[in-house]
C-alpha cells in the first residue's frame, strides 16, 4: 500500500468512518424517522411489518430494495477481480443479470400473488401449501438458510476488505462491523435496509459514474486502450469458455431469485405490478454491473497489482491510488454500506425461514417478531464466525455448493406453479439426485463450479448446478409421469382466486 | 396478445448464443463488439419487457 502522502491515511477513513456511521444510525433509527413523517404504520410489532416490511413497498422502494440486494458489495469487489484475474469471462454476470428479468417478469408475479393471496412469507411456506408436505417445507428452508449464510459472510469480508485497505485493524473492524449490521437489523427490520438503500444506491451511483469518467481519462486512448490491449487479460472469450460462460450465466439467474434475500425483496412489493414494472426498470443497475466490471481493466492499466490471495482489494486500491483520498473514503464507504444492506435483507431472509418454517408455530405476533430478531442475530453470527475462524477460501467453497443446493429448490418452488401434476414424491426423489450429483461432483472436482461433459457431438465444460437441476427436473417430470400429484391450488380453485382478490387489502396503494 | 410472452425467450437466445457474439469487429468507439453487443441487450430487454408487460395483459392476471 501506498504510504507516501500522509493525507491519505487520515482523511479517506475519516471520510469513510462518516458515511459508515451515519448509514448505520439512519438505519437503526428507522422506526423513529418514519414515526416523525407521519407514517401510516409505524410499528414493528408484527413478522409481517418486521420482517416483510407490510407487503407495501411501492415501485420506487422496491427498486432501491431489490437493486441494493441483488446487486451486493460483494459484486463491486469480486466482479473486477474476476476480470481483473480472467478478462472477458467475468463478463458473465452481464448475460446473467439481464436474462433474470424476463425470468422475473414471467414468474414472480404469480408467486407474489399465491404469497399476498394466502399470507405466505417465505419460499418454503410457498412450497409447503403447495405439496402439502412438511419435510419439502423443511428442505426448502434449511436450504435457504445454508446458502445464505456463506453470501453474508461474503459481504463482512467485503466490508474487511475495504477496512484493511485503509489501513484499519481488519478483525475489530469487523466485529464492529457485526454489531452494527446487528442493531441495524434488529430495530429497523426490513424497513432498515429498504430506506437506507437508497444511500447506498446513490453512493454506488456516484462513485462508479466518477470512477468509469475518470480513470479512462488518465489512460492515453480510453476506452479502445483499455478493452482492445488488457494487459494480461482476454478481450474476448477464449476456446473453450463459451459453454461455461452460457451455462453459469443461465444457472446462477434461475438461482438469483430462489435466494431468501432476493425472494423477501419481492414479496415485500405492494403489488403484482410493482414487480412487473420493476423488471423493466431494474436492468438500469446491470448497466452499472458492466461499468463495475470494467474496473478490472482499468485496474491492469493503471498498474495495479496484487498477488492471486488478495484480488479482493484491487478495487479499494484502484479508488485510493487514483482518486484524492476524501473522494477513495467516500467510495470505500459506499462499498461498506452496500455490503450491509444485502447482509441486513439475507438475515432477516434467513429469519424468515426460522420462525415460520423450521420452529413449531409461535403463540402470537409478538413472540414471532422476537424469535425471528434473535434468529437473524444467530445467522449474522454464524457469518462471522464463518470467516474468523474459518477462511474466506471456505466461504467461498461454501458459497459455491450453496448455489447447487438452491438451485434443487427450483422444480418445488417454480415448476410447483405451472399446470404440472407433481407429486410429493417426486420433487423428493429429484431433490435427492439434484443435490446428491451436484455436490458430489462439485466436490469431485475439487471445488470447481464446472464439470466436464460429453454430448455426442458437443462435449466442454458446463455449470454443475445448471446440471444437477436439468438431472433434477427430468427425474421430478418422470415420476410425476408414474406418480402424478394434484395442479397447483389457484388453478384447481380459481374461485378462491377471485374472492382472494375482493379483498379489500387487495391493490389498495396502486 | 399471450403469444406476446413468448419474445421474452429473445434475451435468452440472444445472451446465451455465445459464439454469435464472442468476437471483436465490429467495434463501436473503439470498443468491442463482445462488450457493446451485452451493454445493448440490457434497454433491448427492458422494452421487451415493456412491451409484453403493456401489451400482453399481463397486468390483468390470467384466469
Amino acid at each position: 500500500m501506498n504510504h507516501t502522502d500522509s493525507h491519505t491515511d487520515f482523511w479517506a477513513p475519516v471520510v469513510f468512518i462518516i458515511f459508515f456511521v451515519l448509514t448505520i444510525l439512519i438505519g437503526s433509527s428507522i422506526q423513529q424517522i418514519r414515526t416523525l413523517l407521519g407514517s401510516r404504520v409505524a410499528t414493528n410489532n408484527s413478522l409481517e411489518e418486521w420482517g416483510l416490511g407490510g407487503r407495501h413497498f411501492g415501485p420506487w422502494i422496491t427498486w432501491f430494495l431489490i437493486g441494493g440486494d441483488f446487486y451486493t458489495a460483494y459484486t463491486v469487489i469480486a466482479l473486477p477481480a474476476l476480470v481483473y484475474a480472467k478478462g472477458a469471462f467475468g463478463f458473465f454476470a452481464m448475460p446473467y443479470t439481464i436474462i433474470v428479468y424476463p425470468f422475473i417478469f414471467f414468474v414472480m408475479p404469480k408467486l407474489w400473488q399465491i404469497a399476498r393471496d394466502n399470507g405466505y412469507s417465505t419460499a418454503a411456506d410457498i412450497v409447503r401449501a403447495r405439496f402439502d408436505s412438511r419435510t419439502l417445507e423443511i428442505i426448502v428452508a434449511i436450504t435457504g438458510i445454508a446458502a445464505v449464510i456463506p453470501y453474508m459472510a461474503l459481504q463482512l469480508v467485503g466490508i474487511r476488505d475495504v477496512v484493511e485497505t485503509l489501513g484499519l485493524p481488519a478483525v475489530t473492524s469487523l466485529i464492529i462491523a457485526f454489531l452494527a449490521l446487528a442493531a441495524y437489523t434488529w430495530l429497523g427490520g426490513l424497513h432498515a435496509p429498504a430506506l437506507t438503500a437508497f444511500i447506498k444506491d446513490v453512493m454506488i451511483y456516484i462513485t462508479v459514474l466518477v470512477a468509469v469518467t475518470l480513470i479512462p481519462l488518465h489512460i492515453h486512448g480510453g476506452y479502445s486502450t483499455l478493452l482492445a490491449n488488457p494487459s494480461g487479460s482476454d478481450t474476448v472469450l477464449k476456446a473453450g469458455q463459451a459453454l461455461p460462460f452460457a451455462t453459469l450465466a443461465l444457472s446462477s439467474a434461475l438461482a438469483g431469485f430462489l435466494y431468501p434475500h432476493t425472494l423477501t425483496g419481492v414479496l415485500a412489493s405492494r403489488s403484482a405490478d410493482t414487480i412487473r414494472q420493476n423488471a423493466v426498470f431494474l436492468p438500469i443497475y446491470t448497466i452499472l454491473l458492466g461499468l463495475i466490471s470494467m474496473l478490472g481493466f482499468m485496474a491492469h492499466a493503471v498498474g495495479i497489482n496484487t498477488d492471486t490471495a488478495h484480488h479482493g482489494l484491487i478495487v479499494p486500491l484502484l479508488f485510493l491510488k487514483v482518486f484524492p483520498s476524501w473522494f477513495a473514503g467516500f467510495c470505500l464507504a459506499s462499498i461498506a454500506v452496500g455490503a450491509l444492506i444485502p447482509a441486513a435483507v439475507m438475515a432477516i431472509g434467513a429469519a424468515n425461514l426460522v420462525t415460520k418454517n423450521i420452529l413449531p408455530p409461535q403463540k402470537d405476533q409478538k413472540t414471532m417478531v422476537r424469535t425471528s430478531r434473535v434468529a437473524a442475530f444467530l445467522t449474522k453470527l454464524g457469518a462471522l464466525l464463518c470467516i474468523l475462524f474459518l477462511t474466506t477460501k471456505f466461504a467461498l467453497n461454501f458459497q459455491l455448493l450453496g448455489c447447487v443446493v438452491i438451485l434443487q429448490t427450483f422444480p418445488a418452488v417454480i415448476m410447483g406453479l405451472m399446470r404440472l401434476r407433481l407429486s410429493t414424491e417426486a420433487i423428493l426423489t429429484g431433490w435427492v439426485v439434484g443435490s446428491a450429483v451436484g455436490v458430489g461432483l462439485t466436490l469431485a472436482d475439487g471445488l470447481k463450479p464446472f464439470h466436464f461433459l460429453h454430448f455426442g457431438f458437443v462435449s466442454g465444460n458446463v455449470s454443475t448446478a445448471l446440471f444437477s437441476m436439468v438431472l433434477n427436473c427430468i427425474v421430478v417430470l418422470l415420476v410425476s409421469w408414474v406418480r402424478p400429484g394434484t395442479l397447483p391450488h389457484h388453478m384447481t380453485h380459481p374461485h378462491l382466486k377471485g374472492e382472494t382478490t375482493k379483498f379489500p387489502l387487495a391493490e389498495p396503494y396502486m | 396478445m399471450k403469444f406476446l410472452n413468448w419474445l421474452l425467450l429473445l434475451p435468452f437466445i440472444a445472451l446465451l448464443w455465445v459464439p454469435f457474439y464472442n468476437r471483436v469487429t465490429p467495434t463501436l468507439c473503439g470498443i468491442p463488439f463482445f462488450y457493446w453487443y451485452q451493454f445493448a441487450w440490457i434497454p433491448l430487454t427492458s422494452l421487451i419487457i415493456w412491451i409484453v408487460w403493456k401489451m400482453g395483459g399481463s397486468n390483468h392476471e390470467s384466469h
